[in-house]
C-alpha cells in the first residue's frame, strides 16, 4: 500500500541564513538609520488627516451632534459604527500575542509587536467616538466613578458603562503587555545607538534591563500570566461591545448570538488589518525573511475560518428570526436583505462571506497581492456589517410612521477619515522609533536558541527531521 | 581578601552560545557559588534548572492583586449603587449582582495585570538607572548576541584566581573584572 499521508514539516520561522546578530541588525537598524524621506511625506499626510480629525471634533463640540446625520430614530450612526469597527480591528493584536502564545504558535513572534501596536492605536481611535458622541463632552467624567456635584454615581447596570470599563481595561492591559515585550528590545537599542540623547531615551525606557536570567525567569512568568489574563479579556471586550446592542430590546439586536459573532468578526477584521499593514511594511523595510509568505498563509487561514464563522452567524440570525416567530424580528431581517439598505447588506455578504472563500486555494492564500486586496475588502465588509446592524434596526423600528432613511453628513465622513490620521501618525512614529519586530522573542524562537540543538562539544548541530512512517496496525 | 577586592563587583566572562552558557552555569552552581548570574539576549530553556532557580513568586502577587480587584470592585459598586445613592432604574433590584459581572471581571483582570507587570519589575529590582556591569563595553552584546556569566564578589566562596580558573576551564572568553565606578 502507498503512504496514507504526507508528512509536512513545520516551515522555518526565519528564512535566510540568519544568526542572532544579523536579526538584531536587520530589525533595529531601521530605528538607527536616518529617517527616510518617504517617511516624512507619509507622516505629513497623516498629520493633515489628524488635523482634520481635531477640527471636526472641535466643530462638533462647538456646534453639537446636530452636525452629524443622526435623526430620530437613528440616534446611532457612523460614530458607533466606527467605534465598533476600530475596536474590532484592535482585537487581532492581543489575540496574536496572547492566544497564539498560549497555543505555542511560535510564528506569532514575527508579527506580535506590530499587531499589538496596531491594537493600541486602533483602540485609541475607537475610544474617541463614544466620548464625543455624548454631546456634552465636558461632563464625560460622569462615566467614571468619581464624585460629582450631583452626588450621583454611574449606573452599573448599563452596558454602556460596562463598555467604559471594558475598553479602558483593554487599552491599559494591551499597553502593559506591549511595553513588557518592548523592554528587552529597548535595552538592545540602548546598547546599539550612538547618539547621547537616544541612549538616554532608550535607556530610560529599558528600565535598566540587562538580560539577566534571574530576571528572564520572572519575566517569562509575567508574560505567561499576562497572556492568560489577556485571553479572556480580549474575548470579553467585544462581547461587552456587543452587549451595547444585545441588551437592548431592538429587533435585530436582541439576540444571544451577538457576543460570539462579534468576537469572530473582530478577529476577522483585525487579522485583515494586520495583513494590510504587514504586506506594505515588510516590502518597504525588507523584512520578508521574518514576515514570510508562511505567515501570510497562516493568517489567511484564520481569516477563512473567522470569515466562515461570521457567515454562519448571518445565516443563524435569519434562521432564529424565522424560528422564533416574533413579527418584528422577522420583519427586520427581511428588510435587511430587501429593504432600503439592501445594498449595504449585500456588500457585507460579498465582502465578508464570499471573499474569504478564495482562501480555500493554497495558491491564492500564498499570493501576496491577492491577500492584500482581500484584506482591504474584508475591512470594508466589516465596516458595512456594523452599518447594517446599527442603521437597519434603527431606521425601520416598531412604528412604520417613524421610519426614515439615514445618511451621513460631511462631518461624519471627515471624522472617520480623520481617525486614519490619528492611527497613521502613531503607527509611523512606532515604525520609526520602536523595533517593529519583537527581537528578543524572535531570537528565542530560532532553532539556535534551543540548547538541545547543540552537541556535547557545544557546537550547533540541529536535529535531523525524522519523518515517521505511517503505522499499519492491520 | 584584600581591600582592593572589596570594591570589585564581580568577574564577567563570555561564552559562545546558549548551550555553553547552560553548561558553565551548572558547573558554577555545582562549584557551590550562589551569587552569580547569567545574561542572554533571550530567555534560555532549561536555565532555571542549571542555575537552580526557585519558582517565581509572581503568581502569588498576581493572585493577591486579582482578589483585591474583585473585592475592591464589588465594594465600590456596592457602596455606590446600594449604600450611598441607590437609583431605582426600571424597578431593578439595587443589589443587581449579575449586571455587575462584566465590570467586576474587568477590574479583576486590570488589577491582576498591574500585579503581573509591576510585580515582575519589583521582583527583578527594576527599574534602576545604572549597574556595575554596564561599565563593560563587551557586555553590550548581552542584548544582541552575547552570552555572559558573572560571579559576584559578594559570594562567600569568591576567590579571584579560583573563579578565573573555573571560568577558563569551561571555555569562557573575554574574562574581565568588573568594578563599580
Amino acid at each position: 500500500m502507498s503512504k496514507t499521508y504526507e508528512y509536512v514539516p513545520e516551515p522555518a520561522l526565519v528564512k535566510g541564513n540568519h544568526d542572532f546578530g544579523s536579526i538584531t541588525r536587520l530589525v533595529t537598524d531601521i530605528n538607527l538609520r536616518p529617517t527616510p524621506k518617504a517617511w516624512y511625506i507619509v507622516f505629513g499626510i497623516s498629520n493633515l488627516l489628524l488635523f482634520v480629525l481635531l477640527a471636526s471634533i472641535g466643530y462638533l463640540i462647538w456646534q453639537g451632534t446636530g452636525i452629524w446625520g443622526l435623526n430620530s430614530t437613528v440616534n446611532w450612526g457612523w460614530a458607533i459604527i466606527n467605534f465598533v469597527w476600530w475596536v474590532g480591528i484592535g482585537h487581532a493584536g492581543t489575540l496574536i500575542s496572547a492566544i497564539l502564545f498560549l497555543f505555542r504558535q511560535n510564528w506569532r513572534t514575527a508579527i506580535n509587536r506590530f499587531a499589538e501596536a496596531m491594537t493600541i492605536f486602533a483602540v485609541m481611535c475607537a475610544g474617541i467616538f463614544p466620548a464625543i458622541h455624548v454631546g456634552r463632552i465636558w461632563v464625560i467624567y460622569w462615566v467614571f466613578p468619581v464624585p460629582n456635584s450631583m452626588a450621583m454615581w454611574p449606573n452599573f447596570n448599563s452596558p454602556l458603562l460596562w463598555d467604559v470599563f471594558a475598553i479602558s481595561t483593554y487599552l491599559t492591559v494591551s499597553f502593559l503587555f506591549w511595553y513588557v515585550g518592548l523592554v528587552p528590545d529597548f535595552a538592545t537599542l540602548r546598547d546599539r545607538i550612538k547618539s547621547k540623547f537616544g541612549k538616554i531615551a532608550y535607556g530610560i525606557a529599558a528600565l535598566g534591563w540587562r538580560g539577566s536570567n534571574r530576571h528572564w525567569w520572572n519575566y517569562e512568568k509575567a508574560y505567561m500570566i499576562l497572556a492568560g489574563l489577556a485571553t479572556p479579556l480580549v474575548l470579553s471586550v467585544h462581547t461587552i461591545v456587543s452587549f451595547d446592542f444585545a441588551v437592548s430590546v431592538i429587533p435585530g439586536w436582541h439576540t444571544t448570538i451577538f457576543p460570539p459573532y462579534f468576537v469572530a468578526g473582530a478577529v476577522f477584521s483585525g487579522f485583515a488589518m494586520v495583513l494590510t499593514l504587514m504586506i506594505i511594511v515588510r516590502k518597504i523595510y525588507g523584512l520578508e525573511e521574518i514576515m514570510t509568505d508562511d505567515h501570510i498563509e497562516k493568517m489567511n487561514i484564520i481569516i477563512l475560518v473567522t470569515g466562515s464563522m461570521v457567515g454562519f452567524a448571518y445565516l443563524m440570525e435569519f434562521f432564529i428570526a424565522w424560528y422564533g416567530q416574533v413579527e418584528y424580528e422577522k420583519a427586520i431581517f427581511i428588510l435587511r436583505a430587501t429593504g432600503p439598505y439592501a445594498w449595504a447588506y449585500w456588500i457585507m455578504i460579498t465582502c465578508n462571506v464570499l471573499s474569504p472563500q478564495f482562501f480555500w486555494s493554497k495558491k491564492l492564500r500564498r499570493h501576496v497581492g491577492f491577500t492584500f486586496f482581500i484584506s482591504i475588502v474584508v475591512n470594508i465588509g466589516m465596516w458595512f456589517e456594523r452599518f447594517v446592524i446599527t442603521v437597519t434596526s434603527l431606521s425601520t423600528d416598531f412604528l412604520p410612521s417613524s421610519w426614515g432613511y439615514y445618511s451621513p453628513t460631511m462631518w461624519d465622513m471627515l471624522t472617520y477619515l480623520g481617525t486614519f490620521g490619528l492611527f497613521g501618525t502613531f503607527f509611523l512614529l512606532f515604525l520609526r522609533f520602536l523595533p517593529m519586530i519583537a527581537v528578543a522573542e524572535l531570537k528565542g524562537a530560532m532553532p539556535q536558541a534551543d540548547p538541545h540543538n547543540y552537541n556535547d562539544e557545544g557546537e550547533y548541530a540541529p536535529h535531523e527531521e525524522i519523518i515517521p512512517e505511517p503505522k499499519r496496525s492491520y | 581578601m584584600s581591600t582592593e577586592s572589596k570594591s570589585l563587583y564581580g568577574i564577567l566572562a563570555e561564552v559562545k552560545n546558549p548551550k555553553k552558557l547552560i553548561d558553565i552555569a551548572s558547573a558554577v552552581e555545582r562549584g557551590g557559588y550562589r551569587k552569580f548570574d547569567t545574561f542572554s539576549p533571550f530567555p534560555i530553556h532549561g536555565m532555571d534548572k542549571a542555575m537552580s532557580l526557585k519558582k517565581s513568586k509572581l503568581g502569588w502577587i498576581v493572585l493577591g492583586h486579582g482578589i483585591a480587584g474583585l473585592i475592591g470592585g464589588f465594594s465600590m459598586i456596592y457602596f455606590m449603587s446600594v449604600a450611598d445613592y441607590p437609583l431605582n432604574i426600571s424597578g431593578k433590584p439595587f443589589m443587581n449582582i449579575p449586571a455587575w459581572v462584566p465590570i467586576l471581571f474587568e477590574l479583576t483582570v486590570l488589577l491582576s495585570a498591574f500585579g503581573a507587570v509591576f510585580g515582575m519589575f519589583f521582583l527583578n529590582g527594576l527599574p534602576r538607572l545604572n549597574h556595575p556591569l554596564f561599565n563593560s563595553e563587551n557586555f553590550k552584546k548581552a542584548t544582541d548576541n552575547g552570552f555572559f556569566i558573572c560571579i559576584e564578589s559578594e559570594d562567600p566562596k569568591f576567590d579571584r584566581t579560583e573563579v578565573q580558573k573555573l571560568l577558563e576551564d569551561h571555555g569562557a572568553e573575554n574574562i574581565e573584572e568588573i568594578y563599580p565606578d
